[in-house]
């Protein structure tokens, strides 16, 4: 019972925490400037951890699948299987969860250790709305750069499907290319890119909260990281999860 | 000498006439955290220019009573003005007018890790969007420092200070923005003796130059004795006891006198 107290009351917690997002942390004076370097770092720093990580993925997809579609004589579909499958599911979910472990982490852990040493205090003396600054900065800045991170981590998984294709095979950059978009259709990528948008305000709403609310010392930052990363990877799964409920509506995929 | 009892005793007409503004009032101040009663009836008047330090076990509400001066904590009930302005009840903009005149000096100095010294004492300026040149913000800083003794330290990160330079950098942050009133809590905690004093005289030089009024949240009795002109004992949320440090010393009281075992 305690649990389920416990669960409901910090769910109540986190949507007033979203609520004052947009009641507080939208309105202007903006903080430009904070909101390009924390995209810098969150979306620039993040780029070769999910360019790697989209190339591998493609990658190993490919060399997955072939067997399968050669055993059907269906290996002229690979590229398109795969573009599909990259754009629809693997490149934002891939994208949102190396997301969630990073940037979340490094804002539940920063701003809970920023929160322990009194800095959010200090800031808030020195006339600065620490909730504006702090939190607002990262949350729009998590919401703008996933969705761009997510489209390059599709170029990059494509690419490496592309490559793994040429192990076996020899298929030309236009033609594998020509495969994969004439498959695709904005059904695929409209509901894709938007979603992605949900998952970066998810990352950074999750970790701003447990890191705006962090306490009992060390400890505490410690476990405010944790949960940051456990509780946006779930969210990341359940709002794709509505995510594709919704594209079913409006695209009959 | 109890200067509360003299404040009370004056008719308010005379009050108005022979007395400068309060540099802080607090008045009935109360504050509670679920059941437990911090602050119940909370009393303290601190004139211009004077040095109060504020003395209590851990626990007793001495840090919740600055950061309810300076606006962090919201009280349940009473008044708190800062040179006449009520600051309980004041918006966002109004507190941040009456905080640029508010320095606070945090047990951790909650220095700014990411930041180097010098962008850790331009950050109050450039958020109050003063109008200043490079070259004036330049001089600031070199002041700020100087004056806390450690002017070539400016590119440094927090992270590569000592203990008791952090403490300074701390102190510098706060004059830059030239405080009337400057808030300590626990100023020498986890400082050895000779940097604790170098800190207490410090806190003198600083009250000399600027001419501040203070507020000294400490146990240490040695840094409270440099440096406070009155101590006003806390004790079960109350104003409990008022004095020099040489008449606290010679009470009787036994929560008084276990300070100074």
């Amino acid at each position: 019972m305690s649990k389920l107290y416990q669960f409901l009351h910090e769910t109540t917690d986190v949507s007033r925490f979203a609520v004052r997002f947009f009641s507080d942390g939208l309105k202007p004076p903006y903080e430009t400037e904070e909101i390009i370097r924390q995209s810098y770092v969150i979306g620039y720093k993040s780029l070769p951890l999910v360019g790697i990580t989209s190339f591998i993925m493609g990658l190993v997809l490919t060399i997955q699948s072939r067997p399968t579609l050669v055993e059907f004589g269906a290996e002229s579909w690979l590229p398109s299987m795969v573009g599909i499958s990259i754009i629809r599911e693997i490149g934002p979910v891939i994208t949102a969860l190396i997301c969630a472990g990073k940037i979340g982490s490094s804002i539940g852990a920063e701003l809970g250790s920023m929160k322990v040493t009194e800095q959010i205090d200090a800031m808030e003396v020195s006339g600065t709305n620490p909730f504006k600054f702090l939190v607002a900065t990262r949350i729009i800045a998590t919401t703008l750069m996933l969705p761009i991170l997510a489209i390059m981590s599709d170029a990059i998984g494509i690419y490496g499907s592309y490559l793994a294709v040429n192990i076996k095979d020899t298929v030309s950059f236009p033609l594998f290319y020509s495969q994969v978009f004439n498959s695709l259709s904005f059904g695929d990528i409209i509901p894709s890119v938007a979603k992605t948008f949900f998952f970066g305000f998810a990352i950074g709403l999750i970790g701003c909260y447990k890191g705006y609310h962090s306490d009992k010392g060390t400890q505490g930052v410690g476990r405010s990281a944790n949960s940051a990363v456990v509780i946006s990877s779930l969210l990341v799964f359940i709002l794709d999860l509505i995510a594709v409920q919704i594209a079913d509506l409006f695209y009959e995929l | 000498m109890n200067y509360k009892a003299i404040d009370m005793a004056l008719p308010t007409q005379e009050k108005t006439m022979n007395h400068r503004v309060p540099a802080v009032e607090i008045v009935d101040l109360k504050k509670s955290f679920e059941d437990n009663h911090v602050l119940k009836n909370f009393n303290l008047t601190i004139q211009p220019h004077e040095n109060v330090a504020v003395l209590g076990k851990s626990g007793s509400g001495k840090s919740v009573l600055i950061k309810c001066i300076v606006g962090l904590i919201k009280p349940d009930a009473g008044q708190i003005r800062v040179f006449g302005q009520d600051v309980v009840h004041l918006e966002r903009q109004e507190l941040d007018e009456v905080r640029s005149r508010i320095g606070f000096l945090f047990q951790s100095n909650a220095l700014y890790d990411s930041l180097t010294v010098r962008e850790n004492l331009e950050f109050p300026m450039r958020r109050l969007r003063l109008k200043k040149s490079k070259e004036q913000v330049d001089q600031m800083v070199y002041e700020a420092l100087s004056n806390v003794g450690l002017p070539n330290v400016q590119d440094l990160m927090p992270s590569s200070l000592s203990g008791g330079m952090k403490k300074r950098i701390g102190l510098a942050r706060t004059l830059i923005m030239e405080p009337r009133i400057i808030l300590y809590d626990e100023p020498t905690t986890g400082l050895d003796p000779i940097t604790s004093k170098e800190i207490a005289n410090l806190m003198n030089d600083v009250h000399q130059k600027y001419n501040t009024s203070s507020i000294i949240i400490s146990h240490d009795m040695s840094c409270i004795k440099r440096t406070a002109q009155r101590i006003v004992v806390l004790n079960d949320g109350i104003d409990y006891l008022e004095g020099n440090y040489e008449e606290l010393k010679g009470s009787k009281d036994k929560i008084v006198r276990a300070f100074f075992l």
